[in-house]
């Protein structure tokens, strides 16, 4: 309970919320209302959205006719779903046990320092969401940073402020990342 | 009809019967937290742990989800099973030390030191408010959220539910926070007051708004009386 409030308290202005009722129940039926689907149909969601909305939770309560409280359980207990708004782009910084040992926590903070926001939270121009992984399998290329699917490797404080950079010009499909 | 033995006691129960129904049956007391009549099991607070099986393929096992079965050896009282209990009270202990539930099955089984850090948690997960709520009165009004240490229960968003009709049923069946046992110490991990029926109170300082669940009450009587005597 704690954790909500403090992620509430610093949320960003939301956008009230505007989620299209048709769009959810179409996204449920392409799954066939199957019981199996939940997480399939929440991914979608979150892909429209980038994040599950609260309406949209409800609308599929009622679509599947599953109580909310079993989405509820399901959208909190996976850490890939998230239920506040996230920025445009995400920045996932590894602090898996390799990475951890190559520096990933000074990453992390350098992240944290050059965006003025903690772990977990958006800048208030919606542009970045920052969280960090437990392992996003390239321990060899560690510290590894993945910024909305793109991977750059062996990153260092001082490298940050370049992701940054290339991620608000937006990233190219195919960036070539090694630096 | 299966035929099992439990502490040396051939029984035999109904198929489908669990451990913990059986040793009840034959009158072998099985502590437990999160079972409940009525309910279906869950197995979470494993405190009804009891040993299978024999020699060095004995195992321990949550009685109140393991069926009954034919041949089965099972001990419910058994060191291994004892010191598991006391380990798994100490640590319920450690988050729910208000509980006077798990305060009196501490006692109960001679737990006299508490070597975990005091969490004062009102909830131990043992899901009981989460079946009651669905399984007895239909609702689904609270469940399971997140995962891990975060882990909590509660409504959806943390709003009152639409399907919630206050029933109450929740907070019927907690065993973590129906009674509350607040000793002269709440700092001390260990209340014991009940359980050794040495009343806590009466070599403490007279205290006015602690609540005891002592009925009749000695120290209170003993007190009562001297303060009339005027000693």
């Amino acid at each position: 309970m704690t954790q909500s409030t403090t992620q509430l308290m610093n949320l960003p202005s939301c956008p009230n919320d505007a989620v299209d009722v048709h769009v959810i129940q179409r996204i449920v039926e392409e799954h066939n209302q199957t019981r199996g689907a939940l997480i399939a149909v929440l991914e979608d969601i979150q892909a429209e959205y980038g994040y599950l909305p609260e309406t949209a939770l409800r609308t599929v309560a009622e679509a599947t006719g599953r109580s909310l409280v079993d989405i509820y359980g399901v959208a909190t207990f996976y850490r890939s779903f998230s239920l506040q708004p996230r920025g445009k782009s995400l920045i996932s910084v590894c602090l898996g046990t390799a990475c951890h040992v190559r520096g990933a926590p000074m990453v992390v903070e350098e992240f944290e320092r050059q965006l003025g926001i903690r772990v977990g939270e958006t800048t208030s121009d919606m542009a970045f969401s920052l969280e960090t992984v437990n392992c996003l399998g390239a321990c060899a290329l560690g510290p590894i940073v993945a910024v909305d699917g793109h991977y750059f490797s062996k990153v260092d404080p001082a490298k940050v402020k370049s992701i940054i950079r290339k991620a608000r010009l937006g990233l190219s499909p195919v960036e070539e990342s090694v630096a | 009809m299966i035929e099992l033995t439990i502490n040396g006691v051939l029984v035999s129960v109904e198929k489908g019967a669990t451990i913990l129904e059986a040793a009840e049956f034959l009158g072998f007391p099985i502590p437990t937290l999160c079972h409940m009549e009525g309910l279906s099991p869950y197995g979470a607070c494993r405190l009804c742990v009891v040993e299978i099986g024999e020699g060095p393929k004995a195992k321990l096992v949550s009685s109140c989800t393991y069926p009954a079965e034919a041949g089965l050896k099972v001990r419910t009282a058994s060191t291994r099973v004892l010191r598991t209990r006391r380990m798994i009270l100490e640590l319920l202990l450690a988050s729910c030390p208000q509980s006077k539930i798990i305060q009196d099955l501490a006692s109960a089984h001679g737990i006299r030191r508490q070597r975990f850090k005091q969490e004062y948690e009102d909830c131990i997960l043992c899901g009981r408010c989460v079946r009651m709520c669905e399984e007895q009165m239909m609702a689904k009004a609270i469940g399971f959220r997140g995962r891990g240490e975060k882990r909590s229960i509660g409504t959806p968003f943390d709003v009152q539910s639409d399907v919630c009709r206050l029933c109450g049923g929740c907070m019927y069946v907690c065993p973590a926070c129906q009674l509350r046992c607040t000793y002269t110490e709440p700092e001390k991990a260990i209340c014991g007051g009940c359980a050794n029926l040495s009343p806590p109170c009466i070599e403490k300082d007279p205290y006015d708004d602690m609540l005891c669940y002592m009925s009749p009450c000695v120290a209170c009587e003993i007190t009562k009386t001297e303060m009339k005597i005027g000693v």
